[in-house]
């Protein structure tokens, strides 16, 4: 990496982006078709919201025909931490037009905010439309291309429940619950532990008044309150 | 309402409010500021919800009772979390987690 601004630039930097967004992608694409959704409609997903872990909840919640506001709101919940990302990121950008900022922000993700915040320390602070837009263009039409690839392959399989395919989702949620504590800096381990355990256990007393998926709203508000309250009272 | 249209109409709403949570903070930042108890709150939701989310799948819900434990879903989680460990990589995750339970129901025979 160095300080290169161009559009070309960070369409070169962001190839390992595109790389791990064709394999999450792909199997999104699959596991929406096993789920009953249409390639067009996943395709439409994809190209609206544009956040992996979003999709696949998603795709869970829209299985079991839960409430469309119910629905809205996990994603909500979900994608808050977009806002956070905006937030450190909006001040490197300050000098560019209305048009511009909404075109770029529009583009923003876990990966390209990375990328942008490593960038910053080989430009002296500055970023330009230009080079993030190439460094979020490209991991998004990835995107398209292989969640409408994972889609049409998805349709090839027969009876998808027989080999565990409804097992995917679930996957998704194993994986980045570990890759989330693997990788945040900001939370100490033994409370990010402490905060699994009093979810789980919510979960299974929960389940006995809240139905469906509105217990996981629920868990989420009650859990981040706990995680506040721990971590000024015991970190 | 026609499932097509439920499914059509929850995108559309979830697009939108994705692509707010985007732009508003760019557009918004110069005006305001979240207080710090916001950004900490928010900074709890990505492993609460994913793991309630998994968790939730482990259990089969009897409204008035309590759930009971879903089994195939519960040991094929072992080899899932351990890829996760090994590999870090949600390819590989997910691939290794949907063998895992087709080779339990292989073996359980439904």
């Amino acid at each position: 990496m160095n300080d290169d601004l161009t559009r070309r630039a960070g369409w070169h930097e962001a190839i390992p982006i595109g790389f791990s967004y064709f394999g999450i992608s792909l199997a999104l694409g699959i596991v929406g078709r096993a789920a009953g959704i249409s390639p067009g409609l996943m395709l439409l997903m994809s190209a609206l919201i544009f956040a992996g872990s979003a999709q696949f909840v998603l795709i869970s919640l829209l299985l079991t025909q839960e409430p469309v506001m119910a629905i809205v709101a996990a994603t909500f919940l979900i994608n808050a931490r977009l806002i956070l990302l905006g937030i450190t990121l909006a001040p490197h950008f300050k000098q560019q037009s209305f048009l511009k900022t909404i075109l770029l922000a529009s583009l923003l993700t876990d990966e390209s905010f990375a990328l942008a915040i490593n960038k910053i320390n080989y430009t002296k602070g500055r970023l330009t439309f230009a080079w993030f837009h190439g460094a979020a263009l490209l991991p998004y039409l990835v995107c398209l291309s292989a969640t409408l690839i994972g889609a049409l392959l998805g349709g090839l399989l027969t009876n998808p429940e027989r080999f565990g395919v409804d097992f995917a989702v679930i996957a998704m949620f194993i994986g980045l619950t570990y890759l989330q504590f693997e990788s945040d800096q900001q939370l100490p381990k033994t409370l990010q532990l402490i905060l699994i355990g009093c979810s789980l256990v919510m979960v299974y007393f929960g389940m006995i008044i809240i139905p469906g998926r509105l217990l996981i709203l629920a868990v989420t508000l009650v859990g981040c309150a706990i995680g506040v309250i721990l971590k000024h009272v015991y970190f | 309402m026609s499932t097509f249209n439920y499914t059509i109409l929850t995108i559309l709403g979830c697009g939108l409010v994705t692509w707010l949570s985007r732009i508003l903070p760019f557009i918004l930042l110069k005006k305001f500021n979240l207080s710090e108890t916001v950004l900490e709150y928010l900074s709890f939701v990505p492993i609460v919800i994913m793991s309630a989310l998994w968790f939730s799948s482990l259990f089969t819900q009897h409204l008035g009772h309590l759930p009971t434990v879903n089994w195939p879903n519960l040991i094929a989680s072992g080899p899932t979390l351990l890829s996760a460990i090994l590999s870090k990589n949600l390819l590989v995750i997910v691939l290794v987690g949907v063998c895992s339970l087709g080779v339990i129901r292989l073996i359980a025979g439904n």
